[in-house]
């Protein structure tokens, strides 16, 4: 072998090595990033979360404030989205994946979901603010902002579940058709149950996005500082049950986390960051959840 | 078309005995016919669901076209789209969208300079170099960053990389694009590395088999072999990114600041759409009025921006060879 050809050889083993090492730090950026921002959180947040924070209202008084409004704005608010997505979700995707024959409608359908999972949820907000508040007059209430995150999540609720199904094997759906099941008992008693592993990820996964959207809330007119919670949704009488909460005025935890931020006084960065630590730590156990039972049951089933 | 193929198989399996088939006979007819009509009743409720995605495309695109014309019958499209200006609050009102998209435009840039090639290198080193282990230890972690909520990042980005920013340049002012405009580039870096990497991974193994067989490294595969034959697919990776990148609200709004200003260094605070829409919402501006009217021209210029994206995205995806 010429000597020139060698030192051509160790000059691309080189550039290779090098390359590794190069693609290795590009790769940790990301995760780097992740964990020094957790660190800062948890520095300068955790000594503020304290049983007291989580029970008091916001303050002028930055060391009394708490976040009690906003979590529950939070979790009311989720119940909507859950109540109005899940259902539509799930049986857009069931549609689409079994039933929908191969026309122009169903390339519509498929190029819309699409494309409305990668509209800014700021746009979503502005849809709700002239739509839901201003034409159908429901305010600034928990009921809108339900919606309006309901609408947000729907496309990747349809995308994700949809891949759930379509891990479901044919064979499955065969077997149920020769023991003589209708197409809806087939995909109610067999292609949902075995698919229901996937489905619940997805829709974990949206509920963590979610639970941290701020933009399309802020746009539909959610107070950034409250001092009351909304009714309750229970009631000594009959039928026990009590709907007036979803008329109310809110605030969830990613708004509450803003005002804090835009504030110039230091304190109430430390609550802020109180916030995003809780905010961080329910979203990344939410994530943990779907990545754990993705594991489980793709361990778990064996076609 | 199976269902029916085996009731009706049934029906005439029961038909061979004489003496009580009439009576099965019209008990599965009728259980078949009720049978039928559920399950019509059912697709149609399951097509409605599917519909109602379209119903909220056209409510978005008919609430922000409707507000949107009653704006401008009072600005003229001339002065929007030429106007140096955007003070729509003010007494003397200027309605120029420009300062709003350069502040887009300029945090955006950013924020790709610092997503494109480590997303790129990222997708690269986790398809064709990382071990196995490697890889699905990573993954889940860089996906966990697309799940911070932006609000958080916006927090990041004005207290944590702001400052750190300051040490090395002073004079930065304590709102600027470049910090925005950096946190907004890690947050998608994952997603211009995954959909980068199942493309790479689409890629048949015997390409680069071949490639190897010649003598080359696996730089040399990655770079000649592989990332052309991906090319449509890491194309799609990048529009998405830019997509995300201009629709990101919270950490431009916490972190560039909202006075718009005209202006291209990233040095300098300055408002993006996205930012606007927020600072209006922030305020209480009357249904009706001039200034609610404005953030739905905004909304709609976004939307149109991200668009032409999603859709160049949707079109190169659509290339990329499946596996």
């Amino acid at each position: 072998m010429s000597p020139s050809m060698k030192r051509s050889i160790t000059r691309r083993k080189i550039a290779d090595t090098a390359f590794a090492a190069v693609g290795l730090s590009a790769t940790l950026v990301g995760v780097v990033t992740l964990l020094a921002l957790i660190l800062g959180l948890i520095l300068d947040g955790l000594p503020r979360l304290t049983w007291q924070f989580f029970t008091s209202y916001p303050s002028r008084f930055p060391e009394q404030a708490g976040i009690l409004p906003a979590w529950v704005g939070t979790c009311l608010v989720m119940l909507v989205t859950a109540f109005a997505a899940v259902p539509l979700g799930v049986a857009a995707a069931i549609y689409l994946e079994e039933y929908a024959p191969r026309n122009w409608v169903t390339d519509l359908i498929e190029i819309n979901v699409a494309n409305l999972a990668g509209v800014p949820s700021i746009v979503y907000g502005l849809m709700a603010l002239g739509l839901f508040v201003y034409q159908f007059r429901l305010g600034a209430s928990i009921l809108t902002a339900g919606l309006t995150l309901a609408l947000l999540i729907l496309p990747m609720i349809i995308l994700t579940t949809r891949e759930a199904i379509r891990s479901v094997p044919t064979s499955i759906r065969e077997a149920a058709y020769a023991l003589g099941a209708t197409k809806w008992q087939t995909v109610k008693d067999h292609v949902l149950p075995y698919s229901s592993g996937g489905t619940l990820t997805g829709l974990i996964l949206a509920f963590s996005r979610a639970v941290g959207e701020t933009a399309p809330l802020m746009t539909i007119g959610a107070l950034s500082f409250i001092a009351f919670l909304p009714h309750p949704p229970w009631q000594p009488e009959f039928p026990y049950l009590s709907f007036r909460w979803l008329m109310d005025s809110f605030t969830v935890m990613p708004i509450q986390m803003f005002n804090w931020v835009s504030r110039p006084q230091e304190a109430f960065h430390l609550n802020a960051a109180a916030t995003g630590l809780t905010l961080i730590g329910m979203t990344l156990l939410m994530n943990g959840l779907a990545i754990f039972l993705r594991a489980r049951y793709r361990k778990r089933i064996r076609w | 078309m199976a269902p029916q193929q085996s009731a009706s198989l049934l029906t005439s399996c029961c038909g061979a005995k004489p003496s009580s088939s009439r009576r099965t006979n019209n008990r599965i007819v009728t259980a078949q016919s009720r049978h039928q009509a559920q399950e019509r009743a059912i697709e149609s409720a399951l097509l409605l669901a599917a519909v109602f995605s379209v119903a909220i495309t056209v409510g978005i695109v008919g609430v922000l076209i409707y507000e949107s014309l009653k704006f401008f019958g009072r600005v003229s499209l001339i002065d929007f789209l030429t106007d140096r200006q955007w003070t729509p609050l003010f007494a003397d009102a200027h309605y120029g969208i420009l300062p709003l998209v350069a502040g887009t435009l300029v945090t955006t840039t950013v924020a790709l300079e610092v997503a494109l090639p480590l997303g790129t290198i990222t997708a690269i080193y986790l398809s064709e170099y990382a071990p196995y282990r490697l890889r699905e230890t990573v993954k889940p972690f860089l996906e966990l960053l697309t799940a911070v909520p932006t609000v958080v990042l916006g927090y990041f980005a004005l207290l944590s990389v702001t400052p750190l920013l300051q040490r090395l340049w002073p004079t930065l002012p304590g709102f600027n694009m470049l910090s925005a405009g950096l946190v907004i580039g890690v947050m998608i870096i994952p997603y211009i590395s995954s959909v980068s990497e199942d493309a790479m991974r689409a890629v048949p193994m015997d390409l680069r088999e071949g490639s190897y067989a010649m003598g080359a490294t696996r730089l040399q595969t990655a770079l000649r072999v592989v990332v052309p034959s991906a090319l449509s697919g890491i194309a799609a990776a990048y529009v998405l990114g830019v997509s995300r990148a201009i629709g990101e609200t919270m950490v431009v709004a916490i972190a560039a600041g909202m006075q718009p200003t005209l202006t291209l260094n990233p040095m300098e605070p300055a408002a993006t759409i996205t930012a606007y829409i927020v600072q209006v919402s922030l305020g209480d501006l009357p249904y009706g009025s001039i200034g609610y009217q404005t953030i739905f021209a905004a909304g709609l210029v976004l939307l149109l921006m991200t668009l032409v994206f999603n859709i160049a995205g949707h079109v190169l995806r659509k290339q990329f060879p499946q596996r």
